[in-house]
């Protein structure tokens, strides 16, 4: 449906659209108010929001380690849990060019899954791309503790959806952050799922590079769309003990309210 | 210079060499400011070149397709130009055809001009082993020839030395006698390189190039060089050798314009590169120059079995270079830690394909997977895409190993299992808050020494997401 379309059906009271969230692994375990951050905003969009509890993980680490099997079969069930939903809607771009991209190609040679993971790649959306594309919403005003915010466009989201202006318009309603971008942001972080642990020293080097792009930036909040490299970025800036604080940009869509990642609330 | 590398090191090992390496630090870090800028720049003064770029994917597809009626087509039209062409399965027949040319043409001195097929099969090193001098003459293979190394960039061979290595270098293997000008900039360098070669090309018996393309309809091989010794290689010595991998033939001339308006973009930022040269047969009655002989020397080694296989993308590749100076491994390690001549994302998908993934265990993997080299690449190659399916060969081969294999088999029998998973998720939370203690990061976890010997990890709430959220639902319920 277009956009204007989306907006006039959602003044006009109709149904509202049955999101499923996909709340991905990371976020489940290490930092939950990113995922709950993301369900509010769907919420405030007008959405009905479930998290079904049979969901795990999209399947990366097997995909990406070559274990396509089971890449497969968790494909299927994922499939499954969400198919009675308008949307599935994930707080992170990676898991969703996964779900979007992979799913299909891993299906390709199956003629009774391949439709039906085409159908879902089609309804799979990561957040702020849904908010901004899909229902032309944006957040209400909210103010927070006046800061210079620079986003990382993670590459999944940005080479795999598409995903750099949605973020940054969403944040143009955020009172008291500044967006400052800093010098190559559309470059890679270091982080690559298994890559950061198998290759340690090189990552550390691709992300030291980013953290000095940063500190160039002159930003003292670092927001961004994937929590797998956040915590890779934030990692390290706690480990040289850095002074940037890292949040999902959902948390900051909602006002931040929770402490940076990596950080114990006082 | 040896065309391995020796068995001893790993990509690891050489990997963590080249991070300690200031200088090859410091030559990296030209790259991300000098040649992404320029690209991005002269792409953008060509508004088809996407276009352009899924024209070239489909030529080659096409080429792909039909490589025996094209391979035959040019042979024909070679043969009628006056020249040879020879057919080598494997590095080893290619170096003895080339030989037995050399050594039937009487050759003491042979000059090279750039050419990474050539580095492929090692043909200078059979050349020097049979007695000859082997003269490169592009400037950088030239440096790294005195400096007894491999090349570390397909285009860029020279790009991991520093200004000062090279003076180094030349103020070392050049004689007062060949050279006694100053040292102090790009350009004496070049120029010191120049008058120094000038000397070999005359006195030059063989001339060895490479090919960026083999036109099928003319029965020419097309160099896009930019030093101009190409052309000083091919025509001025007594005979011309002319190697390439069978995948570089095009139909028409045609499609060498369009092949060359992505070739110079991707690869140096050019538009055109200086020159793009021609070679079609020896020399003719009435021609000025040129060479007595005109042989070709196509070589398979791996190629036809990547045809005819998942890989087949591959073979798109034209050796820009572009997806190196994009990749941030690359960009961290340089050239040399990919072990073999061909480095960066082309490499990590050719070399385990032409020299056996076992070989190369690590290249697969040792990738991002960020996607940047396929945005780029000007023929659409899906480099990350392949070097997934590579990670397939290598678990499905159970090359991966038994420890890893080992954490898949408990991934996946998680995430097939939502309850256990929960369950595993809720024990990790407690465990890893344990670790923590009072802290908002850990330092240091057991079995995790990969993430946290660089980076630490976030301490977990006490709660994960669904614990929260069912919570969160159960009230707003009652409160209804």
């Amino acid at each position: 449906m277009e956009r204007a379309q989306q907006a006039a059906a959602r003044r006009d009271g109709i149904r509202a659209p049955r999101v499923g969230l996909f709340v991905t692994c990371l976020a489940n375990l290490f930092r939950p108010s990113a995922a709950l951050a993301a369900a509010r905003l769907l919420e405030e969009a007008g959405c009905s929001v479930e998290a079904p509890q049979a969901q795990t993980c999209c399947g990366q680490p097997a995909l990406n380690s070559g274990d396509f099997n089971d890449a497969r079969q968790i494909a299927r069930r994922t499939l499954e849990i969400f198919e009675g939903f308008d949307y599935v809607v994930a707080p992170s771009g990676s898991c969703v060019r996964t779900l979007r991209h992979d799913y299909p190609d891993l299906l390709a040679d199956d003629p009774v899954w391949l439709p039906r993971a085409q159908q879902f790649a089609a309804r799979a959306f990561e957040l702020t791309s849904f908010l901004h594309d899909v229902l032309a919403w944006q957040p209400p005003r909210v103010a927070v503790p006046a800061c210079t915010l620079t986003y990382h466009d993670t590459c999944s989201g940005l080479r795999g959806l598409g995903i750099q202006a949605q973020p940054r318009a969403l944040l143009a309603n955020i009172e008291g952050v500044t967006v400052k971008e800093m010098k190559d942001t559309d470059v890679c972080c270091g982080f690559g799922g298994t890559f950061c642990v198998k290759y340690p020293e090189i990552s550390r080097k691709i992300v030291d590079d980013k953290i000095g792009n940063i500190q160039g930036s002159g930003a003292t909040v670092l927001a961004g769309g994937d929590l797998g490299c956040l915590m890779n970025i934030g990692g390290r800036l706690k480990r040289r003990d850095v002074d940037v604080k890292v949040y999902h940009i959902a948390e900051i869509l909602t006002g931040m309210t929770v402490e940076p990642l990596g950080e114990e609330p006082s | 210079m040896s065309p391995g590398v020796s068995s001893s090191s790993t990509f690891k090992t050489r990997a963590t060499g080249a991070l300690a390496d200031p200088q090859l630090q410091a030559a990296l870090g030209m790259l991300g400011e000098g040649w992404i800028e320029k690209r991005r720049r002269v792409v953008s003064l060509l508004p088809e070149f996407e276009l352009l770029r899924e024209k070239a994917k489909e030529v080659k597809d096409h080429v792909l397709e039909n490589l025996d009626t094209y391979l035959e087509r040019y042979e024909a039209e070679v043969t009628r130009q006056g020249g040879i062409v020879h057919w080598a399965s494997d590095a080893a027949q290619a170096r003895e055809i080339i030989l037995k040319i050399c050594r039937d043409a009487d050759a003491k001195v042979v000059t090279r001009g750039k050419s990474m097929v050539g580095e492929e099969i090692g043909v200078c090193e059979a050349l020097e082993g049979a007695g000859m001098r082997v003269v490169e003459t592009d400037l950088g293979e030239y440096i790294v020839q005195l400096a007894h190394e491999m090349p570390s960039h397909i285009v860029f061979p020279a790009l991991h030395k520093t200004f000062d290595q090279i003076t180094d270098l030349f103020a070392e293997h050049h004689s007062a006698a060949e050279y006694d000008g100053p040292r102090e900039t790009v350009a004496d360098v070049v120029g010191e390189a120049r008058q120094v070669l000038r000397q070999q090309f005359f006195i030059a018996d063989v001339g060895i190039t490479g090919a960026n393309y083999l036109v099928a309809e003319t029965g020419s091989s097309v160099i896009c060089t930019n030093e101009g010794n190409g052309d000083l290689t091919s025509t001025l010595a007594r005979v011309h050798i002319v190697t390439a991998g069978i995948e570089r033939v095009v139909p028409t001339l045609d499609d060498v314009a369009l092949f060359t308006r992505l070739l110079g973009r991707s690869a140096t930022a050019q538009e055109i590169t200086a020159y793009t040269t021609f070679s079609t047969g020896p020399k003719r009655e009435g021609d000025l120059d040129g060479p007595g002989a005109y042989h070709v020397v196509l070589i398979d080694n791996g190629r036809s079995r990547v045809l005819a296989g998942q890989f087949r993308e591959m073979l798109r590749c034209i050796r820009c270079g572009a997806c190196m100076n994009h990749c941030p491994v690359y960009g961290a390690v340089g050239g040399h830690a990919y072990g073999w001549i061909y480095p960066g994302p082309m490499g990590a998908v050719l070399s385990p394909l032409l020299q056996g993934i076992e070989k190369n265990a690590d290249l697969p993997n040792a990738c991002t997977l960020n996607g940047r080299c396929a945005e780029v690449c000007p023929v659409k190659i899906p480099l990350p895409t392949l070097l997934k399916k590579l990670r397939g060969v290598q678990f499905d081969a159970r090359l991966t190993s038994p420890s890893s294999r080992w954490m898949l088999r408990v991934f996946g029998a998680l995430a097939q299992r939502p309850r256990l998973y929960h369950l595993a998720t809720r024990l990790s939370a407690r465990v890893l808050r344990f670790i923590g203690g009072r802290r908002g990061s850990i330092a240091r976890v057991p079995f995790a020494g990969g993430w946290t010997e660089v980076r630490d990890l976030p301490k977990p709430p006490a709660r994960t997401f669904f614990d929260q959220w069912r919570n969160e639902r159960a009230t707003e319920e009652k409160q209804r």
